[in-house]
């Protein structure tokens, strides 16, 4: 495989040969990835191959079919309940959706886990959950609702509180999605910040190319269950496969099946961008 | 004829694996017993699935009391037994009619309540969040739930029936004229508190923790749709009230010694 | 809400459960502690005794003065003796007293009534009243009545 994996000894994150079916959909055919401890990693390709599942898949919401899913040498598919929970509490995940409970304020989903995982003293979890909420820019929200934000401070109160425990490992699952160029500006450097200072581990599932290559160490493009191409971005950039270029590149037309098998590529990208709408 | 045994046979099955699930997810709730720490949300959840049920329940339990005295006195003074009212109204509630109705109040006002909760928390994803957190939401959501039932329920019945019998003798005493005195009094006599009273007891416990687990399986198991919710939610009031009153068939043939 | 004012609601709900409770067992059930402490048994024998339960009452004069604690069948003679529970403080009642089963009302549950005698001896626990008036069957009462029209 890849040059940089090699030499990389230590693996937060190990996935060999790993394949998994919805009904009789395969939606990984034999995947085989690694992340390295420290480092940024972005998963990147088509809407709807299978990126959330794949974050599920370490977080062990799902079980493979077959394959190895080993987080900081456990295997994931194999641990108990009680173990699963013990091991996320090491994990953080930015979910697509951003999923915060609806029935606490923005300070009280923030402080949550940080409550649940810690005997902490409340003035010391007020700070620290001030400390979050101002690295996202919402301090001024902490009283409101999760009802009360509009999509793109939801997803920044759920960074807020992905980040709460400043896990090992973090895994954001669209974090660019509806933000606008200033908090996206933010984000990234937050992201960046957060993987330098802390040296925490992070998989981002992105589809902005930019703004994730300027950041990730290592890109991993899958499309069709398998993965068809990794690296530094720069060498991803360079690389003359057509596939990884059609995709770096994002030209609608190519070797690369942006979605799911259907008739016409008109009729596709429109039905693929109401998709996105509602889902991506 | 094939194709309907087949049917059938993967009905069967269907309904096994269902009931396997929903077993489980009690089994697994049951034993994660609410820690002190969790006190609080046991606490809420009383509150969710108990106080706010009061109104519905009292308002309930008067009425039908005091239809009981109206039709129970037409029927009575006819015999000149008009006396046994009291014990007649009182027995009916504390058995029958306190658990069942108020049991039956518990699902449609409280059972659909924590489905269309839970469904919606699956549905936007709150449970998997929860997961991912390291926090188990059988312990954080479901446990709760299920002890609360567990509590309110007989508590709730048991208000029932109070409210009922003043209710009835409002009625039959204050507006009917039964004398007061044998109202009261073949009440007392006839009216066993280990025979009668603590049997009722038992079947509304029985109903608040299969009622609440209904409602806690379906919201847990729904689809994350909004179709998915209200399917779940309807299921859980049919399969609740069902579930009520035929487990008080069994439970009446069981504990009064047919 | 907030956290205190459920708390304090919950607190009321759980104490409106008791009091329920409560309710229940002593103005409805009429349960009360330690009963039989101060009562002592009277036995007597009848040739039927109806639909005489345990827990009917006893009276004189329509007071209540206890009730009864077992009924069995007594192997030898084939009748039925119930053991009854009198209170303690009603001590006076004459050997020579008559036991009846009564009837409260038409369809009313039966019990027993004592009729004081003359003697000046009294009963004491474990003494058997001897005049006995067995309960008052309906379908035997209609019976004769009809036999007597025929
Ligand atoms: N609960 C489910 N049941 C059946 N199929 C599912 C389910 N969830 C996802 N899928 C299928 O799995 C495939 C992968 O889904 P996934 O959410 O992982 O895609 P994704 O790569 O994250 O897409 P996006 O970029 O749009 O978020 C999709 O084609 C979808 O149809
Ligand atoms: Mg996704």
């Amino acid at each position: 495989m890849n040059d940089v994996l090699k030499d990389t000894r230590d693996d937060h994150v190990v996935i060999r040969d790993v394949t998994f079916r919805r009904g009789q959909r395969k939606i990984f055919d034999g995947v085989d990835l690694t992340v390295p401890r420290g480092k940024i990693v972005a998963i990147m390709g088509p809407s709807g191959t299978g990126k959330t599942t794949l974050l599920r898949l370490i977080g062990g919401q799902l079980k493979p079919d077959t394959g190895v899913v080993e987080v900081d040498g456990r295997r994931i598919p194999q641990l108990t309940r009680s173990e699963l929970f013990e091991v996320r509490k090491s994990m953080g995940m930015l979910f697509q959706s951003g999923a915060l409970f609806t029935d606490l304020s923005v300070f009280d989903n923030v402080a949550f886990p940080l409550r649940i995982h810690t005997d902490l003293p409340e003035d010391m979890i007020r700070d620290l959950v001030l400390i979050k909420l101002q690295s996202v820019g919402l301090r001024g929200a902490s009283q409101l609702f999760p009802s009360e934000l509009s999509g793109g401070m939801n997803r920044r109160v759920a960074l807020a509180r992905a980040i709460a425990l400043d896990p090992g490992l973090i895994m954001y699952d669209e974090p660019f999605a509806g933000l606008d160029p200033i908090a996206m500006g933010v984000i990234v450097q937050l992201i960046k910040t957060l993987n330098q200072v802390f040296g925490m581990t992070s998989i981002i599932v992105s589809h902005d190319i930019h703004e994730t290559a300027s950041i990730a160490d290592l890109i991993y493009v899958i499309s069709d269950g398998k993965v068809i191409g990794s690296g530094a971005p720069q060498d991803l950039m360079q690389s003359e496969a057509p596939k990884i270029q059609q995709f770096i590149k994002g030209i609608p037309d190519g070797p690369v099946p942006f979605h799911y098998p259907a008739a016409d590529f008109e009729e596709e990208i429109m039905a693929g961008q109401e998709q996105r709408g509602w889902f991506g | 004829m094939l194709s309907a045994l087949r049917n059938l046979g993967q009905f069967s099955l269907d309904l096994l694996e269902v009931l396997g699930r929903a077993g489980s997810l009690w089994w697994q709730a049951i034993w994660r017993r609410p820690r002190l720490a969790n006190a609080p949300l046991l606490i809420r959840q009383i509150y969710q699935l108990g106080v706010l049920s009061v109104v519905i329940t009292v308002l309930s339990g008067f009425s039908i009391g005091a239809v009981l005295a109206l039709q129970g006195y037409n029927q009575l003074v006819k015999y000149g037994s008009e006396s046994a009212l009291g014990l007649g109204v009182a027995l009916v509630l504390v058995m029958e009619i306190g658990p069942v109705v108020a049991g039956l109040l518990f699902a449609g006002r409280a059972g659909s309540a924590v489905t269309a909760e839970i469904g919606l928390m699956k549905a936007t994803e709150q449970l998997s969040s929860m997961e991912m957190m390291g926090v188990d939401p059988l312990q954080r959501i479901v446990a709760p739930r299920l002890w609360a039932g567990f509590i309110a329920m007989p508590i709730l019945a048991l208000m029932f029936s109070v409210v009922g019998i003043w209710g009835s003798s409002l009625v039959g005493v204050d507006w009917l004229g039964v004398y007061e005195g044998a109202f009261w009094s073949a009440m007392q006599d006839g009216v066993d508190f280990k025979s009668h009273v603590l049997k009722g007891i038992v079947k509304s416990v029985v109903f608040g923790l299969v009622v609440t687990w209904i409602a806690v399986f379906q919201g847990y198991d729904t689809a994350p749709t909004s179709e998915g919710i209200a399917a779940a939610t309807t299921r859980t009031v049919v399969y609740s009230s069902v579930a009520v009153l035929i487990l008080d068939f069994f439970l009446t043939l069981v504990m009064f010694n047919f | 809400m907030q956290m205190r004012t459920i708390e304090i609601v919950v607190g009321a709900f759980m104490l409106a459960g008791i009091v329920s409770l409560a309710i229940l067992a002593f103005r409805v059930s009429g349960f009360s502690v330690g009963d039989s402490a101060g009562t002592y048994s009277v036995y007597a024998k009848f040739e039927n005794v109806g639909g005489l339960v345990t827990r009917s009452k006893v009276s004189i004069a329509g007071v209540i003065v206890g009730q009864v604690a077992e009924i069995e069948l007594d192997q030898k003679t084939f009748m039925a003796r119930v053991r009854m529970e009198i209170n303690a403080d009603v001590n006076q009642i004459s050997v020579d007293s008559t036991a009846a089963i009564l009837t409260e009302g038409l369809l009313g549950g039966k019990f027993i009534g004592l009729s004081i005698g003359a003697e000046e001896a009294y009963l004491k626990d474990g003494d058997e009243i001897r005049d006995t008036q067995s309960a008052i069957v309906l379908e035997e009462l209609i019976g004769q009545f009809l036999m007597k029209q025929f």
